[in-house]
């Protein structure tokens, strides 16, 4: 075997504290073999990202620090270089693309500017332009002469990936990081650039260290795998043995919880999670959600006179029923629909058609005859660290909801939180903390019990486990299930992940472009998809199983 | 770009209307009579009465403000009761010395507080930064007189490497420009400061280090540009302020622009120049604000699409 493109050695990293130095990772060692891919993969907080920003130093110089260890480009240890070696080191020989690629572009800067300052800035002036431009070409972006000259806004979040790709892969690096390169995309998305990724590792000769939480995604592209947890590397591995014969207990523990499509196949429902009877819906009870030919319109601009700018339609003709004790899922992508249909039901954004809560509509209610209503529905978002007041003990935020509606007194609230909190599976000391001493699952289940104090019969549920490590996704979603089945709650749930609305739902709707393409139950839509784009969307997913990896398409000369 | 342009001149014109209302309405507001005043203490109550029906005053409030509208639109602001010129001529003559103190006060600021912002920015938490934001909480709470005071007193009375007041050559434009400067460059210092630190921040930045840049090319072609918004709006408030006239500065070193003016005209109640003046300040604003609008898409492109 040849020697190593890159190899790390023994690194560790302190973070500074006030408390004194803290170890944030350590004694991590692998070697990337030349033109391999390499996966990095754990849950938030296993420090693979520290150890890519590490390689580029480019760590926070005032919160971290390398404490111990190598890292050697072709046997040259990056860890002492001065600042002016290493920033020829970083954009020449070492290049990284990042997980957000609509933040990652300067966005008053021209992309044709973005791109021929990476160029000039490792191999000089001359015909930089041209070779811009065919490095756009490169990544397969449409209309590259015309792309040169937009700003990064008016690029969707593909392109903007490719054009990031197109700048890391400029100066033809030895190296290419990518940290999370598609966690922030669309599916179909992701499933474009990470054939890119593979097609142009051939063509540039590049090794990958491909940092992702995301085992699917693992399965698709790794050579090799190394497991992190907290800050280590507990397993490394080929690909195929690591998802066949897992060595360790931890990445046996990953690797179950990861959600496969096609889990739940020939099963009409969701999974039980207890042994409680169903509670039958009495015939003739209305449905607790009942939507009719939705419409929702975003207003343009308005200036001082009126003037208007064209309205965008983001949801049109949208209909569906959904009954106590079921679960309809509101599946994908971005720009959808789906959120703002989640939003007009609970009366949050105003709509046209019919959206009846419990038999009542609720289009031209004033906010006090509303007001009832909304007892009855509630929401869950997506990012439970903002949607948690920091300055609000968390007995207090769960509490806050009774309080608005006025019932009961302040120690019957109090009370209420506790037996809340104890629902959702923290403990009723909890109460007095705050939300920053809580994990993200823990935030999450706080979000729950607050939305469970009204008792409503209808929770909206906007990618409410998006932002959860798997380990704790599923976790969340057995509470979720657990809450339904005992309370008889009907859930509105919105993702774009086509394994946890198959886990969740009975029925579903697939959404694009404003309008439903494909409704019925989980079991039809998912077993015998009728619309083209139903099925894209299925096998856009990555399976996590490199055996079924796809075949590397024919590169394009 | 076109419409919008079109919509700030309809709302500029609309807010100029408001100011014309409003003074004028303060003119009836205030206790001393035009005619009054004119005519002079030992002056018969006939010759009042003539007067105040030389100039329309026992007309109607609706018609006289017709009257003045019209005038107005026709570059009329009246005529000075003192010194018995037409106002308009009055401002006119104000305005280079006013306009010069106002483009070299800013140009200063800038030129400072950008500066000393972006260092502070760049060497966070450290001396440097810890002194220019002392220095700028200094320049952010001096009055104007004082600085203008310790700056005549030092390079003209003591050095006499300036003029002590006056107007005319470069010379004497330093120190009011000065006094101007050093003081808004404390407000900027700041505004610039907590811009970069944001911007500093941002995932952009991070890839222009990936990228291998120089340090001063991230700074200055990626992370500066971004901070600029917050201090294309400022300019716009000084425009705005420094073009009615820096009373204190002005008076202190004798400079002749519209903040004199004003000042000698309140001493003198000479409505018609306050009412010609306070015009002139709201149409500064306007002005001042304008440019903010029309400036920040040249530098922010996703403005341009709104």
């Amino acid at each position: 075997m040849t020697a190593p493109v890159l190899a790390v050695e023994g690194l560790s990293i302190d973070a500074r504290t006030p408390a004194g130095p803290r170890r944030v990772l350590s004694e991590v060692s692998f070697a990337l073999a030349a033109g391999e891919t390499l996966c990095l993969a754990g849950e938030s907080g296993s420090g693979k990202s520290i150890t890519s920003l590490a390689i580029m130093r480019l760590l926070p110089k005032a919160s971290l620090r390398v404490a111990a260890g190598a890292i050697r480009l072709e046997g040259r240890d990056l860890v002492g270089l001065s600042d002016r070696a290493m920033r020829r080191v970083r954009g020449g020989a070492i290049a990284m693309i990042f997980q957000e690629p609509m933040t990652s572009l300067n966005p008053v800067m021209r992309i044709g500017d973005q791109l021929i300052e990476a160029i000039r800035a490792h191999q000089g002036a001359e015909d930089a332009t041209a070779r811009a431009r065919a490095m756009l070409d490169a990544v397969r972006i449409s209309d590259p002469a015309r792309r040169m000259g937009q700003y990064p806004h008016e690029l969707s979040g593909g392109m903007r990936q490719r054009v990031m790709i197109a700048m890391a892969l400029s100066c033809r690096p030895k190296v290419l990081i990518a940290d999370e390169p598609t966690t922030a995309l669309d599916v179909t998305v992701q499933a474009q650039i990470l054939t890119l990724m593979r097609e142009l590792k051939g063509e540039f000769g590049t090794s990958i260290i491909l940092i992702t939480h995301d085992m699917g995604v693992v399965a698709e592209m790794a050579d090799r795998v190394a497991v992190m947890q907290a800050g280590r590397i507990v397993e490394t591995a080929a690909a195929l043995p690591l998802f066949t014969a897992p060595r360790e207990d931890y990445t046996r523990t990953l690797l179950a919880a990861v959600p496969r499509l096609g889990a739940r196949a020939g099963t009409d429902g969701p999974p039980r999670v207890t042994t409680q009877p169903l509670a039958a819906t009495p015939a003739g009870t209305p449905p607790v959600l009942s939507v009719r030919d939705l419409s929702v319109t975003y207003r343009g601009a308005r200036g001082w006179f009126g003037g208007t700018a064209a309205g965008h339609k983001a949801v049109e003709g949208v209909s569906f029923t959904l009954q106590r004790g079921r679960t309809l899922g509101l599946v994908g992508e971005s720009g959808s629909g789906k959120s703002t249909t989640g939003k007009a039901v609970l009366g949050l954004v105003p709509f046209a058609g019919e959206v009846l809560l419990d038999g009542v509509a609720i289009a031209g209610l004033s906010p006090r005859a509303m007001r009832p209503l909304r007892r009855a529905a509630q929401m869950i978002f997506q990012d439970p660290y903002a949607s948690l007041d920091p300055r609000m003990s968390v007995g207090a935020a769960i509490a806050e909801p009774l309080a608005i509606h006025r019932m009961g007194t302040a120690a019957d609230r109090r009370d209420r939180a506790a037996e809340l909190l104890r629902r959702v599976g923290l403990s009723p000391d909890h109460a007095s903390r705050y939300p920053h001493e809580f994990s993200g699952g823990q935030r999450q289940r706080i979000c729950i019990a607050r939305a469970l104090a009204l008792e409503p019969r209808l929770i909206v549920a906007d990618e409410s486990v998006a932002a959860l490590d798997v380990s704790v996704r599923g976790r969340v979603l057995d509470l979720m299930l657990e809450l339904q089945e005992t309370l008889g709650l009907a859930y509105l749930f919105i993702s774009h992940d086509m394994a946890v609305i198959e886990r969740m739902c009975h029925d579903v709707a697939v959404m694009r472009g404003g309008r439903i393409v494909e409704a019925g139950t989980r079991r039809a839509v998912f077993e015998v998809p009728a619309q083209a784009y139903t099925r894209e969307l299925m096998a856009a997913v990555p399976i996590p199983d490199p055996a079924r990896r796809p075949e590397p398409r024919r590169a394009i000369a | 770009m076109a419409a919008l342009f079109l919509r700030r001149i309809v709302q500029a014109a609309l807010i100029l209307l408001g100011v014309a209302a409003i003074t004028f309405l303060m003119l009836y507001a205030l206790p001393a009579d035009p005619a009054v005043l004119l005519a002079g203490r030992n002056a018969t109550p006939q010759t009042v009465a003539n007067i105040r029906h030389q100039l329309g005053l026992d007309q109607p409030l609706a018609v006289q403000f017709w009257h003045y509208l019209v005038d107005l639109v026709q570059g009329d602001l009246g005529r000075s009761f003192n010194q018995k010129t037409a106002v308009a001529p009055l401002i006119a003559a104000r305005l280079p010395a006013t306009l010069t103190l106002m483009a070299a006060g800013i140009a200063i600021e800038v030129v400072i507080g950008l500066t000393l912002g972006v260092v502070a920015a760049l060497r966070r938490d450290g001396f440097v930064d810890r002194a220019v934001m002392t220095m700028s909480f200094v320049g952010v709470s001096t009055p104007q007189f004082l600085v203008a005071l310790l700056l005549l007193y030092v390079f003209a009375a003591t050095l006499g490497w300036f003029p002590m007041s006056g107007y005319g050559t470069a010379a004497h434009l330093v120190l009011p420009a000065f006094t101007l400067g050093i003081l808004g460059a404390g407000w900027y210092a700041r505004v610039v400061r907590s811009a970069m630190i944001d911007v500093l921040g941002q995932d952009y930045v991070r890839t222009a280090n990936a990228k291998g840049l120089s340090a001063p090319r991230v700074v200055l072609r990626h992370a500066l540009p971004n901070a600029l918004l917050p201090v294309i709006a400022m300019i716009g408030i000084d425009i705005g302020q420094f073009m009615g006239g820096t009373v204190v500065v002005e008076a202190v070193y004798g400079w002749p622009g519209i903040g004199q003016l004003a000042w000698q005209a309140i001493q003198q109640v000479d409505i018609p120049i306050i009412m010609g003046v306070t015009l002139v300040s709201a149409l500064a604003i306007v002005l001042g604000n304008l440019f903010a609008d029309l400036v920040a898409p040249l530098i922010d492109p996703r403005i341009r699409t709104a």
